[in-house]
């Protein structure tokens, strides 16, 4: 692509969906968004990254290969669920934690796990086509 | 203590390997010591149960659905515990011996092993589901055990057959045994059995029955399902000692005999059993004269007997049931002794061949011994427990069941076992001794000790008929007929019919084994180039392959646009077919009262669709996708649900992104042009599908919301999940494993797709790619790579 605008542009807006998209994963418990939306906007500013720089670079981006980082992503969520059985709950009952010094956060929680695990599965799932189909020229 | 009982073979059966490592020469010694202890261990309990008592045992598995590991000792239970364990000991002993230089004997014993144990579990069990598993392991370990000699294609063909037709028969048993459980009112078989009446008058009676009886058929080598049983001879012979004679094929009349005081008694139980009992005792017998083959001969009485077994229960009358209990027990100790026997005769010369074996009596006395003693048992000649089993045989039937014709089967049959048993027994042992591939000799204690206690045991049991009858055969009677019943044994009834039949079936089998020369080679003319079961099992495998090949190759083309056009005729199907089966739909169309902006947007939306139907240009058509996919998100946003309006944007982006990759990248058509006849086929497929959803939207849109679930989460979802976005609440809480189940995919779909182009770059890469990169060229000028790379 010889968008010498996009190509510009890129690092910064890189940059900051990358960083939204973390935003957005956080926020969804009580606002709009979570790990799947947040996933896909991650996804698409590694998209963005692939198509300006090329697959090197995002790989080097990325450090680890994006399967392993979804396989990672599944593990962390299969994980989150089997916290419950420790505590006699049935398997992926969520588990609260309210730390004393902030009683009302309500944030901490396996949940909260399980979602990060949902959004490094798209992440990495969606990366890991889009660079084979690059790479596939 | 029971349960230790079943399961201590499994346990022993894992470490079967190292004990043959560790042993060498002692593993056979050594393993048989189980089924001996257990052989003690069951014997313990002929007290209790002879004076009517049983033990009962039970654990719970699967408590919501009452599944539970429950075992049950009566008279018929522990007749066969007792074979099961008594005849495993010395075949463990001869299997140790007999393949002593055989590479996997570790293996070998580990599967005989295992068998031993599911076949106490399947006799021991009172839970019907508990009896099932068993009943099914008992089959995957034939299986095994019939293939053992897996480099053998003919050895593996039997395997699979025994599996298909014994584990075909298994699932019909499944399904009967809950339909029984369903009507009684019970798992547990001895609960279920006392409710006999309610079993029968039920109205699913047939269907249970039928059922019971495929399962009951296929396990024991019933006409028309007999063919895989000599075919499993094909397995060493300790197994065809064990298995196909003394154990598993009983299982199915084990079943037979523990249903019969629920199921049994009916006029349509004594007419199935009583035909096909008689057929298979029938076609048993003349097959069994007709082979020369010794371990198919045997095989062949065993499908023989085991007809006879179905018949005497199928008779049902007491002395019927005390025939078949003591029939059973003597079949079990004969035939045992008989086919370790013959398989000593193999190990000792190199052959089978009854035509070549002749005067090995010297060379093989102990052999000899054996042999004859069983021989002499399954003849029925008295004094031993096979002549006590067969004068009942004829005191059975006599009754008022169809009498003339079932005794004359009875005594044809009779005839044919008494010439083949004389003919195994005897013909390879007495005579000039003949040329044989290995010089003949007697093997070591391993290979004589079974067969000799097995036959001595037969004699025993006839010469003290008052205990074999009062301790094993009788209670076993009870068992089968519900109710205690006096049995009494004995060798001398006087000078009555059952004598006199007795006598003409002997008059009738030395005929028989004077001319058994011709009559095997006048019934190989006639039969053996005929159609027959095992034939018809080869054509219902051909055809079953060949539909599944046929059915596969219109189904999967392998052409992406064919799954995508049977696909949404499906779903044109599914959204239609069930307005046109309703007639009227209950629909108000109306056009809310909204902001100007949303026909702006609709607009927007229709001429995404516009292009995608008009422009040949596939990249065109993707961002025109793209177009129509963000309209639909804005009406997401406009109508209150940001989580799917975002969502979709997403979504959209990316397809439109990984779509332009696979145009730009992949060696494909970028013009998408299919000429009118199937432009005109996919509109009206397409338009179906618009038309179908349309009209679905429409019709819920027209009638009022059920708000339960919606309101269900509203309530909870901050009380309960601490989150106020009830979508991502539910998404990863209330639904987490759902979710679980769909990152799993995603992941795996990933992988796929790698894997994909993984392969399709090997294959791509002498065809080169499309030459043209310029988006939209013309229809005919880039078919470089094909679809069908």
């Amino acid at each position: 692509m010889n968008s010498l605008i996009l190509k510009t542009a890129t690092p910064f807006l890189v940059g900051l969906t990358v960083l939204f998209s973390i935003y957005v994963l956080l926020r969804g418990h009580n606002v709009p968004g979570g790990g799947f939306i947040g996933g896909l906007i991650g996804a698409s500013a590694f998209a963005t990254y692939t198509i300006n720089e090329g697959v090197a670079a995002t790989r080097r981006a990325m450090v680890f290969h994006p399967v392993s980082i979804a396989g990672v992503g599944l593990f962390i969520a299969g994980l989150s669920g089997v916290a419950s059985l420790l505590f006699g709950d049935a398997f992926m009952t969520g588990q609260w934690w309210f730390p004393s010094f902030a009683p009302d956060l309500k944030y901490l929680s396996t949940v909260v796990l399980f979602d990060i695990g949902v959004y490094l599965v798209v992440v990495g799932a969606i990366v890991a086509i889009i660079i084979g189909l690059e790479e596939s020229t | 203590m029971l349960l230790a009982g079943v399961l201590a073979p499994f346990v022993l059966a894992v470490f079967a390997p190292t004990v043959k490592r560790v042993a060498g020469p002692a593993t056979g010694w050594l393993l048989a010591l189980l089924p001996a202890a257990l052989t003690v261990y069951f014997a313990q309990f002929i007290g209790t149960v002879s004076s009517g008592g049983t033990i009962t045992f039970s654990t719970p598995w699967v408590s919501d659905l009452s599944i539970h590991l429950s075992f049950y000792v009566d008279g018929l239970s522990l007749l066969f515990a007792l074979l099961i364990s008594g005849i495993g000991t010395f075949i463990v002993l001869y299997a140790a011996t007999y393949l002593a230089k055989h590479a996997d004997l570790g293996r070998f014993l580990m599967f005989i092993l295992m068998f031993m144990g599911s076949m106490l579990g399947l006799v021991l069990a009172d839970n019907v589901v508990t009896l099932f598993v068993f009943w099914e392991l008992t089959s995957i370990t034939s299986f095994l055990l019939i293939g053992f000699n897996h480099a053998s294609p003919r050895s593996r063909r039997a395997a699979l057959q025994a599996l298909v037709v014994t584990g075909g028969g298994g699932l019909a048993l499944l399904a009967g045994l809950l339909l029984m459980a369903q009507a009684g009112g019970s798992m547990e078989l001895s609960t279920l059995l006392q409710s006999g009446d309610l079993l029968r008058d039920h109205p699913h009676y047939l269907a249970i029955l039928i059922l019971v009886l495929m399962g009951a058929f296929t396990k024991s080598a019933q006409a028309p399902f007999h063919f895989w049983l000599p075919n499993a001879m094909e397995a060493p012979t300790p197994v065809s000692a064990y298995l196909h004679s003394a154990t598993m094929v009983k299982a199915g009349v084990y079943l037979l005999a523990r249903v019969n005081p629920g199921l049994g008694g009916t006029e349509i139980w004594q007419t199935v059993l009583v035909a096909f009992g008689a057929v298979t005792f029938l076609i048993g017998a003349v097959l069994a004269i007709r082979n020369t083959d010794l371990k198919l001969m045997l095989a062949q009485t065993t499908v023989a007997s085991l007809g006879l077994l179905v018949f005497l229960i199928g008779l049902g009358e007491e002395v019927a049931l005390e025939a078949a209990m003591a029939y059973l027990f003597a079949h079990s100790l004969f035939k045992g002794a008989l086919f370790m026997a013959a398989g000593s005769v193999d190990h000792g010369t190199g052959t089978r061949e009854i035509t070549r074996l002749s005067g090995l009596g010297k060379a093989m006395p102990i052999t000899f011994a054996a042999a004859a003693l069983a021989a002499v048992s399954m003849s029925g000649l008295p004094p031993f427990i096979g002549f006590i089993a067969k004068e009942w045989v004829y005191k059975a039937t006599m009754g008022d069941f169809w009498p003339l014709a079932i005794t004359g089967v009875a005594i044809l049959g009779n005839a044919l076992m008494f010439a083949v048993a004389l003919l195994v027994g005897f013909k390879p042992f007495l005579g000039r001794q003949s040329e044989t591939p290995k010089h003949p000799h007697e093997g070591g204690p391993g290979l004589w000790l079974g067969p000799v206690t097995l036959a001595a045991l037969g004699l025993l049991a006839g010469l003290f008929n008052g205990l074999s009858g009062g301790l094993l055969v009788g209670p076993a009677v009870w068992a089968v007929a519900g109710e205690q019943v006096s049995v009494d044994l004995y060798l001398w009834g006087g000078f009555k019919t059952p004598l006199f039949l007795s006598l003409a079936t002997i008059a009738l089998g030395i005929v028989l084994l004077w001319r058994s020369r011709a009559i095997s080679s006048t019934l190989a003319a006639t039969f053996d180039r005929m159609w027959g079961p095992d034939r018809g099992y080869d054509q219902f495998l051909d055809l079953l392959i060949g539909t599944a090949r046929t059915v596969t190759a219109r189904l999967q083309t392998g052409t992406l646009r064919h799954y995508l056009l049977v696909t949404m005729l499906i779903v044109a199907a599914v959204l239609l077919l069930p307005v046109a089966q309703m007639g009227d739909l209950d629909i108000t169309f109306r056009i809310p009262a909204t902001d100007f902006y949303i026909f702006g947007i609709a607009a927007l939306a229709l001429a995404g669709g516009f292009s995608i139907a008009v422009f040949r240009s596939r990249l065109i058509a993707i961002l025109s996708m793209g177009v129509l996919g963000v309209a639909v998100a804005l009406v997401f946003l406009l109508f209150s649900a940001p989580d799917l309006a975002f969502t979709q944007l997403m979504v959209e982006t990316l397809s439109v992104v990984i779509l332009a990759l696979v145009i730009a990248r992949l060696p494909i058509y970028r013009s998408d042009w299919r000429g009118w006849p199937r432009a005109v086929r996919d509109s009206i497929i397409a338009g179906a599908v618009g038309v179908g959803f349309t009209l679905l939207l429409l019709s819920i849109t027209s009638r009022t919301l059920d708000l339960a679930l919606s309101e269900y989460f509203a309530a909870r979802s901050y009380t309960e999940a601490y989150g106020r976005n009830i979508v991502n609440v539910i998404l990863v809480d209330f639904r987490a494993l759902d979710t679980f189940g769909e990152i799993a995919v995603v992941v795996i779909a990933g992988v796929a797709v790698l894997s994909l182009l993984a392969m399709g770059g090997r294959s791509l890469a002498g065809a080169g790619r499309a030459p043209d990169s310029a988006p939209d060229s013309a229809p005919d000028s880039a078919v470089t790579g094909k679809e069908t790379s």
